[in-house]
């Protein structure tokens, strides 16, 4: 497969619609045929991503995996139903099979016509680069390697290294009938360190690492590979310490960056369009009201460079945005695609997003974080009297409906009389959506954003986020631990 | 002409042109050099159907198929995979798995399974009954049972629908050990989801029913009374005090604890010594009383496999007997890391089964007299390391063996290592749906984290 040079839609169409023998008159020939049925609106999803990934475990890279992936899905929209086929051939006759089975969703009805088509002009938020041939194979299995010296260098109670490297891009082409007609090339990078450390027979495990829509070179420049061993050895180190966390509802302290992952699960996914629109979600009918203390800001935010979960153009065309979704305490609207956006009569935020070609898009999270506030973060652990700091998690997870989230700290401390006392195990935490940021009670200046490792599933689908928040001071939250 | 000639045919036309293409990248790797290679390859089609207040919402067409190839160059290693089956887009599969191989280390450990250990005999199980269902057919019946849902109870106030899927493939397996193997699946499901809402709020809830044969299906009216039956239970849900009580496990999410067992005594796991339960193998893990058995071989079950991922033959053996663990779940790197033999268990396992004690739900909770019943696990506070064990729960609060009212916005928390030798009870009420067959488990007492 040739590398794009840039992502312009001439260029990802040469690269996506040329060898099948497709040119724009026939997706328009396509699409029209689609709108030979009652139909709002339908869309063709072309799609061609190329992925690797190294592994080092034992000291030695043992595995390498190269895959690539291609095809079109056909999508037609009729009200509040969804008709969908796709095929992993980019050509004519399957992209006419998939329509034809698409627009079955709807009875045959008056022609409605394709606008002319509207270049989508996307933001310029990374460049189109294809992060594969960058770096050698050769140096990508160096740095792994290197990876798992530094580590083990840094203390010899470090037992097993465990590290992976993996990259790729996906080039996407949109056309549909509203007159969109979007390109994007989407590159994206990942490394990964975790580690296992021993000492007097207790074993515990670190794992940190990072990724950005670059190439690999960010994780030489800077010695961020290097960093990202040293957190993870770090925290194992501090797990081997670790004492019974504590049960029971108390304040609790939020590090900065990842534990962001808070607002993700908490209030992200319950202000997604189509919950709201169906009446599911436990945020639905709340705009305008107080949901949040007033010191909340939060926004998701598709618009920063580099950053894991930005894009150009959503999976429909449209750009993404900076999308307000609580300011001081009120919840302002929701993450809407195109057609919930539709239907609830607004218009869409740019987090129309889907896996890939093969699945329905619905509206999706980007970068999701927390504006920040007036206190350091040593002011704000100093305000507790008795409570928990977390600063590292795994995953989370959230009933939108009845609002309940969770998510599991994997690095937490006590706090006693405004002082960080000695590690406690991993826990999870428990909360209600809609109550939880009503309790933030002190916000920190210290806003980071995660290093880039989110994933968020939704129905089945996976797609890349980013998160992030400042300290804050949540005044009452269920802590799972055991110790009573 | 019958049904099962229709059937036997379209198995042996989807296998025999997956075969031609394993045979050809086999082919293609020996060419380029490699000294052993292994592919497998699948083919899938499907339905789904989503039916939300009484109209369609989406209608799903899949088709899907990939090839994976890994090549080896001694002890040297490399994967690729690609979804294009044209002979240009196999031969780029092959090269780069090829130049990925120049590149990696070499690994003493790597390899194909042995040789000795191939499936010779490949059992017909049963597992395809492929269903031609049409759209419509599709949308009646998932509306059929969303209706049944709505019409249950007037405090059913919304719904997320019902949702009908129906799918089938083929794959097959070929290495260079001569091994060329090959069977077709089907899988069906049905489901449903509705909310009810109080003065506190809204609750949903959910259930399903999978099946290779259609037929197995629980009746989509029955699917929709269960999720509506289900969901009504959560109403008035409260929360309650920090407490250290007994714990049952209800047959639907008591199968999460013996996944986490079987983590723990994964190959990965313990070559890297990341387990809790590393070096435990002949060491009493649970009571006297536990007996837990892998059955690959179960005809018409969803978790049957004639052989695993690396053309291992599967067989029926014990994971633990009298509360003693028997054996590790090992593919042939993981066992050679090891020094141990292939537990035919490339992939993962096949039908693990834990043998029912004679106790129902309502009389586990009169054993129990006071404690929790959990019906809904949140989140993936589960640490494989170190078996600390800390997750979300929702379920009922139980008084004196009879369920008091519901309960949620709590944690549950303890050691798996521990929460295993503290089990009290085994239900009789195993829960068919998964790949691990598990009743009601009572343990002995964990840490709730409440108001």
């Amino acid at each position: 497969m040739s590398i794009p040079m840039d992502a312009s839609i001439d260029s990802v169409a040469q690269q996506l619609l040329v060898p099948g023998g497709l040119d724009m008159n026939n997706l328009e020939q396509v699409l029209a045929s689609i709108m030979t049925h009652d139909v709002d609106y339908a869309d063709l999803y072309f799609q061609a991503s190329r992925f690797e990934s190294w592994t080092l475990e034992d000291g030695i890279v043992t595995d390498g995996v190269h895959s690539v992936e291609q095809g079109v899905g056909a999508r037609a929209v009729s009200g509040e139903k969804s008709g969908f086929a796709y095929s992993d051939e980019i050509a004519l006759s399957p992209l006419q099979e998939a329509a034809t089975a698409a627009r079955a969703i709807a009875r045959q009805g008056q022609d409605k016509s394709v606008k002319a088509w509207t270049r989508s002009v996307g933001h310029n938020l990374y460049l189109p680069t294809d992060p594969l041939g960058c770096l050698g194979d050769k140096a990508k299995i160096e740095l792994l390697e290197m990876l798992d010296r530094e580590a083990r260098k840094l203390d010899p109670r470090v037992k097993e290294v465990i590290a992976s490297l993996a990259g790729g891009y996906d080039s996407i082409l949109l056309a549909a009938t509203d007159g969109t007609h979007a390109a994007d090339v989407r590159p994206l990078v990942r490394l990964n360190v975790s580690v296992i450390v021993e000492q007097d027979g207790r074993r515990e495990q670190g794992s940190a690492g990072g990724g950005c829509r670059r190439d690999y070179q960010y994780f030489i420049d800077e010695d961020r590979g290097i960093d990202y061993a040293r957190e993870a050895v770090r925290q194992a180190l501090v797990n081997l310490e670790a004492k019974p966390a504590p049960a029971g509802t108390m304040q609790v302290v939020l590090g900065s960056g990842w534990p962001g992952i808070l607002l993700h699960e908490a209030i992200g996914h319950g202000l997604e369009g189509d919950f709201n629109r169906k009446g599911t979600s436990a945020f639905s009918g709340r705009v305008g009201e107080s949901v949040a203390s007033d010191l909340c800001t939060v926004v998701d935010d598709g618009t920063l460079a580099h950053r894991r979960g930005s894009l150009n153009v959503d999976d429909e065309g449209v750009p993404s945005e900076n999308t307000v979704l609580i300011e001081k305490g009120v919840l302002k609207g929701y993450m809407q695609d195109k057609l919930n956006a539709r239907l609830m009569g607004v218009a869409s935020t740019g987090n129309g997003r889907r896996e890939s070609y093969a699945h329905l898009p619905m509206p999706r999270m980007t970068n999701t974080y927390m504006l920040p506030g007036q206190h350091a973060a040593e002011e704000i652990i100093a305000s507790v009297k008795n409570g928990l700091y977390a600063v590292n998690f795994g995953g989370g997870q959230v009933d939108i409906t009845s609002g309940k989230f969770v998510f599991s700290a994997s690095e937490a401390y006590m706090i006693e009389d405004g002082k960080i006392t000695y590690p406690v195990k991993g826990a999870t935490l428990i909360g209600n959506g809609p109550d939880v940021l009503q309790r933030v009670t002190m916000v920190g200046n210290d806003l980071a954003l995660d290093p880039g490792v989110g994933t968020c599933g939704k129905e089945g689908q996976s797609v890349p986020v980013g998160v992030g928040q400042p300290t804050l001071l949540v005044d009452g939250l269920t802590v799972g631990g055991t110790d009573v | 002409m019958s049904r099962d000639i229709v059937k036997a045919r379209d198995i042996i036309k989807a296998q025999s042109s997956l075969e031609s293409v394993a045979a050809q990248v086999l082919e293609l790797a020996k060419a380029q050099g490699a000294t052993a290679a292994e592919a497998a390859l699948s083919e899938e089609s499907g339905l789904s159907v989503n039916v939300r207040l009484g109209d369609v919402e989406t209608i799903e067409f899949n088709k899907d198929k990939g090839l994976g190839i890994t090549v080896y160059f001694g002890q040297r290693k490399g994967t690729a995979s690609t979804a294009d089956f044209s002979s240009g887009a196999l031969e780029d599969a092959v090269r780069a798995a090829c130049s990925i191989a120049t590149f990696t280390a070499e690994d003493p450990y790597a390899g194909l399974a042995d040789a000795a250990r191939m499936a010779t005999e490949i059992p017909d199980l049963d597992l395809y009954y492929p269903w031609d269902v049409s759209p419509e057919t599709a949308i009646e019946l998932s509306t059929e049972c969303e209706d049944a849902a709505r019409g249950y109870d007037e405090r059913i106030s919304n719904s997320e629908g019902a949702s009908l899927s129906s799918h089938e493939g083929t794959r097959v397996y070929a290495n260079s050990h001569g091994f060329m193997g090959g069977y077709s699946t089907s899988r069906h499901s049905m489901s449903c989801s509705v909310i009810v809402e109080d003065d506190n709020g809204m609750q949903r809830d959910y259930w399903y029913s999978v099946a290779r044969d259609r037929h197995d299906l629980e009746a989509a009216v029955a699917i929709g009374e269960k999720t509506a039956a289900r969901t009504l239970q959560r109403l008035g849900g409260r929360r309650i005090d920090t407490c250290k009580v007994p714990v049952l496990f209800s047959a639907d999410v008591a199968g999460s604890l013996v996944s986490h067992l079987i983590s723990g005594i994964r190959g990965g796991s313990l070559y890297r010594k990341s387990s809790f339960l590393l070096d435990k193998l002949d060491e009493q893990i649970f009571p006297e009383f536990v007996h837990i058995h892998e059955r690959p071989h179960m005809k018409k079950v969803l978790g049957s496999a004639p052989y695993d991922s690396e053309g291992v033959a599967t067989s029926a053996r014990d994971l633990v007997r009298d509360g003693v663990l028997q054996g590790y779940v090992l593919d042939s790197y993981s066992a050679r890391k090891l020094k141990m033999e292939s537990t035919g268990n490339s992939g993962g396992v096949h039908n693990v089964l834990i043998e029912p004690g004679e106790l129902d739900q309502a009389a586990l909770l009169r054993e129990m007299g006071t404690g929790l019943l959990v019906t809904e696990l949140l989140g993936m506070g589960v640490n494989i390391v170190t078996g600390d064990y800390s997750r979300g729960a929702a379920g009922f609060w139980v008084e004196n063996g009879v369920i008091a009212y519901p309960v949620d916005e709590i944690t549950i928390a303890s050691n798996l290592g521990e929460m295993f030798m503290q089990l009290q009870a085994i239900g009789s009420d195993i829960d068919h749906r998964g790949n691990i067959k598990c009743g009601s488990l009572l343990i002995d007492a964990m840490t709730i984290a409440g108001s």
